[in-house]
Formats: C-alpha cells, sequence, structure tokens
C-alpha cells in the first residue's frame, strides 16, 4: 500500500541525512507505529508520504504510484493528518473545523453538518456540545478528538499521526487510543502512527519500524521484535515497557495476594 | 474684529477643509492598504523582498513629513514634463496629487510592517494543518492566514490612520486643501483661535476614525453586527467629505461674477498664489479683489514654500503671485548678490520670461529685503548702526532668523562680507521672532524690511553699506497663460506702482498686532482703498508719487 524505496531526505542540500536508504512497506489495513528518538528520522519519513518533506533520493509509492507525480492538493485531501499540537483553526468553531476540508471539497451545507455531527460522534463528543464552540474553550485531548475528526472528514483511506497523543495526559490518552484503535478498524484505514514511546507502539500496532539515528533498524509485529529484538538499540527501547511489565506483573500478583488475604481476614 | 466674529469665520471655512482633509486621509489610507497589504504578504513569503521592502518603508518614514510632500513637488513636475509630451497626460505638481502621493507613502509603513509581523508570527502547526489537509496556497492565505494576522493588520491600519490624519495638515505648503490652512495660517497671523480649531478638528477626525475602525473590527471578530458597523464608517466617511455640500442649502448662494467674456481668454478661477508670511495674505487678497472687480472667479492658494511657489507658476499650477527680486535672483537664477534694483529687475525679468515663460509685470512700489534689526535703545547706546558696527559685539550675542534664513545665500553672504561670526544663531517662527527680540532672548534677528512690527516693538534695522544683499522689490509676477490674457494684465494694471512700504507696513501690522487684528482680507480691502483714494487724489500729476 505505502512503499519507501530507498528514501533519503536532507534539509542542508545532502551534508546531513534525516533519513537515508529507508526501504519499508506498510501493508493496507494496517497500523504500523514508527518508534525512536527525537531525531531518528521517523517525522521526516511520515511527512514524505503526504508531500510535507520531499526526498532527496528514492520515492514514495501509494498504491504504486510515487508520490512525487501526483498533485499535492488532491494528494493531501485524501490523507488524514494529525499532530501534536492539533493546529485547530483558533479563529473558526468546531464545525467549521472539521467541516473544512468538505467545504473545500464542494459539499453541500446539508451533507456537511451531517458529516460534521457523525464524525464527531465517532470520535466520542457530543455534537451539541461542541459544535459551536471554539477551540480554545477545549482541553487538550477534546482538541485531539477533534483533530482526528478533522483529519477524517475526507474520508481518507490513510492516516498520518505525529505523536497524536504525546501532550495528553495518561488517562486520556488511554482513552483516545482505545478510540482510535477502534476507528482504524472500523473504517479499514491503513494507519502510520510516529511515537517515541514504544509502550503505545506495543499496545496499538499491528507491526513496528524502529528508527535510530535516520536508519530503520528493525521492522516487525510487537511478538516478533519481543522475541528477537537483533538490535541493541531495538533491545534497549524494548527493555524499559518489558520490565515495568514485569513490575506490574510482581506487583499485581502481591496486591492479588493482598487481596485474597484481606478477603480471609 | 471682535471673538465671536472670528469664530464665525473660521467655523464657516471648517466644512470645506474638513471635507478636504478626510478626502486626502482616506484616499491616502486606501491606497496605502491597497498596496500596502499584497507587498506586506510577498514580503513575508520571501525573505529576499522583506528585506529592501521594509527598509525602503522605514527609510519613507524617517524623512520629515513636510519634506516628504515637498520633495513631491518637484518630482511630480519632472515626471509631467516627461508625460506631457510623451505620454500625453499632465501631472499636476501642485495640490491634492504631491500630498496624497505623499501621504500614500507615508500609510505604507505601519500597515506594511503590520502585516509581514503579523503573517510570519502565526502558530506554524496551524499553517502545517492547513497546508497538510490539501488547501491551496491561496485559500490557505484566505480562510486561514489573513484572518488570523486581522488584528496585527487592524491595528497597522489604525496606526496609519492616526498618522496620516495628523499629516495631512502638511498638504498646505504644497497648495493642497486641508486643516493645514487653519494651523499654519492662524499660526502666521497670530490667530490663536483658528489653530486650536485647526488642531482640534484635526485631532477629533484621527481619533473619530481610529474608533469607528476600531468598532468594524470588533463586530467582525464577533461576527455580529458587522454590516452595520461597516455602514456606520463609511457614512462617517461620506458625511465628512459632504459635509460642504450638505451646509450649501443654508447659504446665500453667491452667483458668479459676471466677466467681460470678449476680454478674457481663461475660462477658469484665477489661482493666485501665496507664500508662508502675512504680506503674502494680504498682497494674495489684494490681487483677489482687483481680479474679482474686474469679473474674475479668484481662489487663493497659500502657506507655499518660496521654491514651490516658483515651480508652480512655471509650471502653470499657479497663475499669478507676488514675489521678491532678490529671492528670484538668488534662488531661480543662482546669482550672488550685486548690482541694484533696477538692473537686478531687469536681469531678472528677461532670465524668467526667457527660461521659464514667466511675466514679471511689475514692480508693486516697496521692498522687502531680508534686514537685519535690533533694540532701537540697545543699538543708539552701543552706537551701531550698520552690520559692519554689529559685527564687533557677535562674538558675544545671539542672532535669531527664520528656519529659511539660514539655509540661505543671502546668510552666507552678510556673515562673510561682514565677518559676523555669532556666539549662537537661533532658528525662530517669525511669529515668535520680533518678541524674542524685543525683549532681549536675542540681541539680533534677520527680519523683512516691510514687517509691521518692527516700528511696533521698538526694533531698528541696521545699514547694508557694503550691499551684501540683493534689493527685493515686491514684484507682480503672472504665469504663462495668465501673462497672455489681456483682461487679467488690465486688471491687475493698477496696482504697479501703487503700494509704498509704509503702507504696506501699515497692512502688515493690522493682521500682526496684538490688539484686536484684522484678517488678511480686511486688511487687503483697506490697502487697496488707500492706494485707491491716493491715486484718485493725484491724477493730474504726471508721476504718482509712491510716497
Amino acid at each position: 500500500m505505502i512503499r519507501f524505496e530507498g528514501v533519503g531526505c536532507s534539509f542542508d542540500g545532502g551534508r546531513t541525512w534525516a533519513v537515508r536508504g529507508l526501504d519499508l512497506e506498510i501493508e493496507r489495513g494496517r497500523l504500523t507505529c514508527l518508534v525512536g528518538a527525537s531525531g531518528s528520522g521517523k517525522s521526516t519519513t511520515l511527512r514524505t508520504v503526504n508531500r510535507l518533506v520531499e526526498p532527496r533520493e528514492g520515492r514514495v509509492l501509494l498504491a504504486g504510484r510515487d508520490v512525487a507525480s501526483l498533485e499535492t492538493v488532491p494528494l493531501r485531501r485524501g490523507i488524514g493528518y494529525v499532530l501534536q499540537h492539533v493546529g485547530l483553526l483558533p479563529h473558526l468553531s468546531i464545525r467549521e473545523n472539521v467541516g473544512l476540508v468538505p467545504r473545500l471539497l464542494g459539499e453541500s451545507p446539508a451533507t456537511i453538518e451531517r458529516r460534521v455531527a457523525e464524525l464527531l460522534d465517532l470520535v466520542g463528543l457530543e455534537a451539541d456540545a461542541f459544535l459551536h464552540r471554539r477551540p480554545r474553550e477545549l482541553s487538550g485531548g477534546q482538541q485531539q478528538r477533534v483533530g482526528i475528526a478533522r483529519a477524517l472528514a475526507a474520508r481518507p483511506g490513510i492516516m498520518l499521526l505525529d505523536e497524536p497523543f504525546g501532550a495528553l495526559d495518561p488517562i486520556t490518552r488511554e482513552s483516545i487510543r482505545e478510540r482510535f484503535r477502534a476507528i482504524h478498524a472500523r473504517l479499514g484505514l491503513t494507519t502510520i502512527i510516529v511515537t517515541h514511546d514504544m509502550a503505545e507502539a506495543l499496545l496499538m500496532a499491528d507491526e513496528i519500524a524502529v528508527f535510530d539515528a535516520g536508519r530503520l533498524l528493525r521492522h516487525g509485529t510487537p511478538a516478533a521484535l519481543l522475541a528477537d529484538p537483533g538490535d541493541p538499540i531495538v533491545e534497549a527501547l524494548l527493555s524499559t515497557p518489558t520490565r515495568e511489565a514485569t513490575r506490574l506483573a510482581s506487583l499485581g500478583a502481591i496486591a492479588t495476594a493482598d487481596e485474597s488475604a484481606t478477603g480471609t481476614a | 474684529m471682535t471673538l465671536r466674529e472670528h469664530l464665525a469665520e473660521i467655523l464657516d471655512r471648517l466644512p470645506a477643509l474638513v471635507s478636504a482633509h478626510l478626502t486626502l486621509s482616506v484616499a491616502a489610507i486606501l491606497a496605502g492598504t491597497a498596496i500596502g497589504v499584497p507587498l506586506g504578504i510577498a514580503s513575508a513569503r520571501r525573505a529576499s523582498l522583506r528585506g529592501p521592502v521594509l527598509a525602503t518603508a522605514g527609510m519613507v518614514q524617517a524623512i520629515p513629513g513636510i519634506a516628504l510632500l515637498a520633495l513631491m513637488v518637484p518630482l511630480l513636475a519632472a515626471i509631467d514634463a516627461v508625460s506631457r509630451p510623451w505620454l500625453g497626460f499632465a501631472i499636476p505638481p501642485l495640490g491634492f496629487w504631491p500630498a496624497l502621493i505623499a501621504l500614500w507613502l507615508y500609510s505604507m509603513l505601519p500597515i506594511l510592517r503590520n502585516t509581514v509581523v503579523g503573517l510570519r508570527s502565526l502558530d506554524p502547526t496551524v499553517l502545517e494543518a492547513a497546508t497538510a489537509m490539501g488547501m491551496t496556497p491561496r485559500q490557505r492565505l484566505r480562510i486561514v492566514e489573513l484572518p488570523l494576522a486581522m488584528p496585527m493588520l487592524v491595528s497597522g491600519l489604525r496606526t496609519a490612520t492616526v498618522w496620516t490624519v495628523g499629516t495631512a495638515t502638511l498638504a498646505t505648503p504644497v497648495g493642497g486643501q486641508s486643516l493645514g490652512e487653519l494651523v499654519f495660517g492662524g499660526l502666521q497671523t497670530r490667530n490663536w483661535a483658528m489653530v486650536i480649531v485647526g488642531c482640534a478638528a484635526c485631532a477629533a477626525l484621527a481619533i473619530g476614525l481610529d474608533l469607528l475602525i476600531g468598532a468594524v473590527e470588533r463586530t467582525v471578530a464577533a461576527r455580529r453586527g458587522r454590516v452595520a458597523a461597516t455602514s456606520l464608517l463609511a457614512a462617517a466617511i461620506a458625511a465628512g467629505i459632504a459635509w460642504p455640500a450638505l451646509g450649501a442649502g443654508r447659504r446665500e448662494a453667491t452667483a458668479p461674477p459676471s466677466r467681460d467674456a470678449a476680454a478674457s481668454i481663461l475660462d477658469r478661477p484665477i489661482r493666485i498664489g501665496a507664500k508662508t508670511f502675512t504680506e503674502q495674505f494680504v498682497l494674495a487678497r489684494a490681487v483677489a479683489a482687483e481680479l474679482g472687480e474686474a469679473g474674475f472667479e479668484t481662489e487663493i492658494v497659500e502657506g507655499l514654500g518660496s521654491t514651490v511657489l516658483f515651480d508652480a507658476l512655471a509650471g502653470g499650477e499657479i497663475d499669478v503671485c507676488i514675489d521678491y527680486s532678490g529671492t528670484l535672483w538668488s534662488n531661480v537664477l543662482g546669482r550672488e548678490a550685486g548690482p541694484g534694483a533696477a538692473e537686478v529687475r531687469a536681469e531678472v525679468a528677461y532670465r524668467l520670461a526667457l527660461d521659464h515663460g514667466v511675466r514679471v509685470l511689475g514692480p508693486l512700489g516697496f521692498e522687502n529685503a531680508y534686514a537685519v534689526a535690533m533694540r532701537r535703545e540697545t543699538a543708539e547706546s552701543l552706537g551701531i548702526s550698520s552690520i559692519a558696527d554689529l559685527a564687533r559685539h557677535a562674538a558675544g550675542w545671539r542672532f535669531g532668523g527664520d528656519y529659511e534664513f539660514f539655509a540661505r545665500p543671502e546668510w552666507r553672504s552678510i556673515r562673510e562680507t561682514y565677518g559676523l561670526d555669532f556666539r549662537e544663531e537661533v532658528g525662530l517662527d517669525s511669529t515668535f521672532m520680533y518678541g524674542a527680540c524685543a525683549r532681549g532672548e536675542v540681541e539680533a534677528i534677520a527680519v523683512f524690511s516691510s514687517d509691521g512690527r518692527i516700528a511696533a516693538l521698538d526694533l531698528t534695522t541696521l545699514a547694508d553699506p557694503l550691499a551684501a544683499m540683493p534689493p527685493y522689490e515686491a514684484l507682480l509676477v503672472l504665469g504663462r497663460e495668465a501673462a497672455e490674457d489681456p483682461a487679467l494684465v488690465a486688471a491687475l494694471r493698477p496696482m504697479i506702482g501703487a503700494i509704498d512700504v509704509g503702507s504696506m507696513r501699515e497692512a502688515n501690522l493690522l493682521v500682526d498686532r496684538e490688539e484686536s487684528p484684522l484678517s488678511p482680507s480686511r486688511a487687503a480691502q483697506r490697502l487697496v482703498d488707500r492706494y485707491r483714494s491716493r491715486r484718485s487724489t493725484t491724477t493730474s500729476s504726471t508721476a504718482a508719487p509712491l510716497e
């Protein structure tokens, strides 16, 4: 579905490379997480898909067609894009923000109205309460839900999310993750999520691609990665969630023991 | 004249001046917005454009307003000289257009800078989101960037509005109509009521427009009452501009004077130019009185700088003015001091006719020379009677002159001829200069010899034995078209040789005196009455005596 062939990106005319020699194939309907530290090239890779970044080497294929040969405007309208800081238009209401792309596509007001209500419902916001509010009146989690609704407005087949949950508190983050995973499955999307959080990737992804210093280190299912990290850096990234899981499991055992103890008392 | 009459006269002029002022300001601001915003958008996108554009706008802003306006006159005259023969259209170098262009340039900087800053300080996440959702650059600009930058843009527009309305008063020295006529005219004739009314009207316009634009912005942001607020702004501007027309019904209609059409070839009002001081205001009105009686419609354009006035006359923007032989000799002919009055006059008349198509009709009969004056008492006690005597005391004394004087060749000439070296040279407005000398704040001043305040304040003028300053006969000068109109020439001929220096000083003092001053029009009427009555009593004698 999405194929990176020898992709290399540089922002200084080729002296240093944000990404280089990337070969990666992402299958239709899969949710893939790009994981790595800051500056590892994962966001740059994501942004080549909707041509916010143009590769200096190689090419990006979408259903077999080089994106460089496609017009940026229709290309981008067919791809949902969600940013960490959302980027809602502050001077427009939630209704106008979500309905903006359908409006640009020339859909009728009645269709837009219906679509906006449907999308807000999909991301778990009550339409009546939110339609006429401005972005600044919403919490961070609510804003990101609107951001996802906006990205879905043009019925894209592909969703690109750049650290979408990074700025949210843990509880909100968890509920939006769940919600998005469900939307992904229900709409049959092909999704790429950029995250620095391996635990998040392990929870959400069908496949994980690990980046370091502009190189793809490892690509596989979470289970495959856990079974065989194959690289010290991948192993290091996996170690924290693994230790957390182990620790939680042992604490869970204790808690269970306590509970049973109190139960018997 | 009582204060009430004064006020009535001022208020009578107010509608026309407010209308002209508002027209000029709004036109300049609209032009500034029409060019400034697109240029700001282009500059915000391209760094290579941004630097030069903002630097240029900053430079324009740094030029003092009065200079920027005055520079437009020779510039437009130069463009006109090319456009008229080659492109077939004329650009009037005086009046509305130079003022509009200068104010337009002046209004650009705040609009331009705020557009650039407004667009460049937008949240990059919002811009990226807009791009990523598939907006074309044009859609992004219209839907995202301009609305978000709007508060900055509007604040630039408001700054430009206040600046432009204030600066529009400077249209007066380049012959444009504005509230500056009250301010400058009032300053020259010590009519403080006029200055205050002019300033207050100007401030009211600036604040009113600023508030209205603010109100429109708020309603637009709140998306409520947009149409109402915008209509209110438009209606307020339209009402201000149409004020004179609205008031016309109440005033008596003045029938256009009948003219001896057979004798006149000029089918338009005769434009009489005047410089920035009392004598010019009075003489322009005396000329207007003579022409009015001969059936001409006239229009007075006053407050013009010396060179602006001459350029306007040569360019056909002004038909008649009074200029001084010495001024023309040094400023237009570029000569140093030298021959006597008759020779200077003959040479000036010859060169003006030859090089500029301007006709010197003749001398009015008095001189208004630059002279050096000081307190009579001091002069007598120290035995100072000439500039040469003054030079001995110069090292410890302060010398006052109007701003123009210190830049003129005459100043260089007397300084070098007599070796004058004062402790301090003080530039003073001519309104305050005489009083400053009488009170001893400066020991000596450069004055106009026909100024009535010399005698009134007990000052005395010093002799110029080495003839360092050229003679300054007042000359009646006509533009090319006016000079070819026999009716006009005939109407003005009686003024030649008719005004002696005593009459002129008296007329000037009527306007300049502290106690119950007269308006320049009334003083002019007295001057005309006086030389007419004198002429009628001496018609029998062969040569009309000047004294």
